[in-house]
């Protein structure tokens, strides 16, 4: 039985024009398709590595890893504010020049420059070259010409991103398209106080935003997070959501649910009642300014009441939950490999004033754990039953179309890098 | 010897080890408890917690007390026992193999 109103076309996928035919996750196990995914796709697009809150003053830096694209930058406040980001790579022997400890490991801190560990070759904070150690010794170097290779940044409301292909000139806000533009305005910076999770995962990239992008699966796999009344009643309900929507490489569903205070205390769990919170967040809002019923129009689209959350992939691997409670949840997929990645989570909500507001907090994190470990193990296990390549087609239904756009744009990425590279005419 | 919590919560002493600054710590701490050792600590400090939120209310971050930080570090512990005990009746999350999701950034309190 529908609860919710479906499109005309009679199904979310049929509206926005998708195939209903059983899909292949070849894309998900491949070696080789994953090769052309680095190339097409993480050198390419533009990537979330951060938050302008993590440059707090001139010479704050951070540096990020970017795996699947073969990289690694050091994203930088300058003295002039600018954020700036750069390879991070001395241009004297290509010696990794932003590290601590572990070359592999990011690492973060204020500085005033950048020395090289190597010979201390030292650059500024806008990536000039600075000083080269006995500089005599060098034939005719020309200084100005050996400075940081830079990467174009560019912020979208305090989302910082780099892109890594000089030759894409498309603006941020451009390639974040009409999803951003409706949730511009949104008061991302009234939430500072920030609780970051990091896990290795030992799947496709795909495969967990695939996880993320439905919520089908909810009351099936998390079904012991509820009290069993509550638990038997979401299950024979299932799951529906308000609305789905795609923007040529980016989506978003918009969800019901964690509407506070429950209507039947009973169906909440013991803590949950004592702090008045749950994985939807505080049942109390803080206040940020703004009304839920006037938040930007990207964010719950249908203006529904009984609305809850909104969750939009940014293509690829940035998807940012907007929940009713005035927080935010950010989560960043980064393969390292055909069949692992490493997953972030990032809660951000307005800083508690008080111990009790700070335990409501607390357990909206440790609840998004909790379901994410579930998430996370669970798709060990899917990966390596796809690899076995045992079943080759798998049918998705109406609640899992973003799945299918997710994949079909990651291939459609490749297949249109292909052509470009192969110099075909590309296809209409 | 010094007390560890406000005085009304003097009843929590003997729990002062579940008074951990980090999630890390706390869920690496409930992992290795046994569900009796857990079962305790949330039959002793689940009813002060229920009963404590207009004293928690009235704890303002800033200028938070050493007493009142161990408090909110116990009640944090408390957050995530809470799971095994009201919800897994294990320690772990089940199904969860060798899975791990750690904290690398958190509130400093």
């Amino acid at each position: 039985m529908a609860h919710f109103k479906k499109p005309e076309a009679g199904s979310w996928t049929a509206h926005l024009k998708i195939d209903t035919e059983p899909v292949s996750y070849e894309d998900s196990i491949s070696p080789g398709h994953y090769e052309l995914e680095r190339e097409a796709i993480f050198r390419r697009t533009w990537l979330n590595v951060g938050r302008v809150e993590q440059l707090t003053k001139r010479g704050s830096y951070f540096t990020k890893e970017l795996d699947a694209a073969g990289a690694s930058v050091i994203v930088v406040r300058g003295m002039d504010d600018e954020v700036r980001a750069f390879h991070n790579v001395c241009r004297h022997r290509g010696n990794k020049l932003v590290w601590n400890d572990f070359p592999r490991e990011e690492t973060g801190g204020v500085c005033r420059q950048f020395t090289c560990k190597y010979h201390a070759w030292r650059y500024d904070l806008e990536g000039k070259l600075t000083f080269v150690q006995q500089e005599q010794e060098f034939f005719d170097l020309d200084k100005s010409q050996y400075g940081l290779k830079g990467v174009q940044t560019e912020v979208w409301e305090g989302f910082v991103f780099v892109n890594l292909d000089p030759e894409n000139t498309t603006p941020l806000r451009e390639y974040l398209g009409e999803f951003a533009k409706g949730i511009e305005g949104y008061p991302f910076h009234k939430m500072t106080q920030a609780h970051k999770y990091r896990a290795e995962i030992g799947a496709n990239w795909k495969l967990f935003i695939d996880a993320f992008a439905e919520f089908y699966h909810a009351p099936i796999l998390h079904a012991g997070q509820y009290v069993s009344d509550e638990a038997r009643k979401i299950q024979k309900y299932g799951y529906e959501a308000l609305h789905y929507d795609i923007d040529g490489p980016h989506s978003m569903v918009s969800s019901w649910g964690g509407i506070a205070p429950p209507h039947d205390r009973k169906m909440v769990k013991p803590i949950e009642g004592a702090l008045r919170s749950g994985l939807f967040g505080p049942w109390e809002a803080p206040d940020i300014g703004v009304e839920t019923a006037d938040l930007p129009p990207a964010v719950n689209p249908t203006k529904d009441p009984r609305w809850g959350m909104d969750s939009f992939v940014f293509f690829p691997n940035f998807m940012l939950l907007i929940w009713r409670p005035n927080w935010v949840l950010t989560y960043h997929y980064w393969p390292t490999s055909y069949n692992t990645h490493l997953f972030e989570a990032t809660c951000y909500f307005v800083p508690p004033e008080n111990a009790f507001q700070r335990l409501q907090q607390e357990l909206a994190v440790v609840s998004f754990k909790e379901y994410g470990l579930q998430d996370g193990n669970t798709l060990e296990a899917t990966q390596s039953m796809l690899e076995s390549r045992a079943v080759g087609e798998f049918p998705l239904n109406d609640q899992e179309v973003l799945l299918r756009h997710l994949h079909g744009t990651a291939r459609q990425f490749v297949r249109d890098h292909q052509q470009r590279s192969s110099g075909a005419p590309a296809a209409p | 010897m010094a007390t560890v919590f406000p005085s009304q919560f003097a009843a929590l002493e003997p729990f002062a080890d579940w008074a951990v600054p980090t999630e890390k710590a706390r869920y690496a701490k409930r992992i290795a408890s046994t569900m009796d050792e857990l079962d305790t600590f949330y039959n002793a400090a689940f009813p002060l917690l229920a009963s404590g939120t207009e004293y928690l209310q009235n704890v303002f971050m800033e200028d938070i007390s050493e007493e009142d930080k161990h408090l909110l570090w116990l009640f944090c512990a408390l957050v995530t026992v809470a799971f095994s005990v009201e919800a897994w009746r294990q320690p772990k999350v089940p199904d969860t193999g060798a899975a791990s999701i750690d904290a690398v950034v958190e509130p400093a309190v």
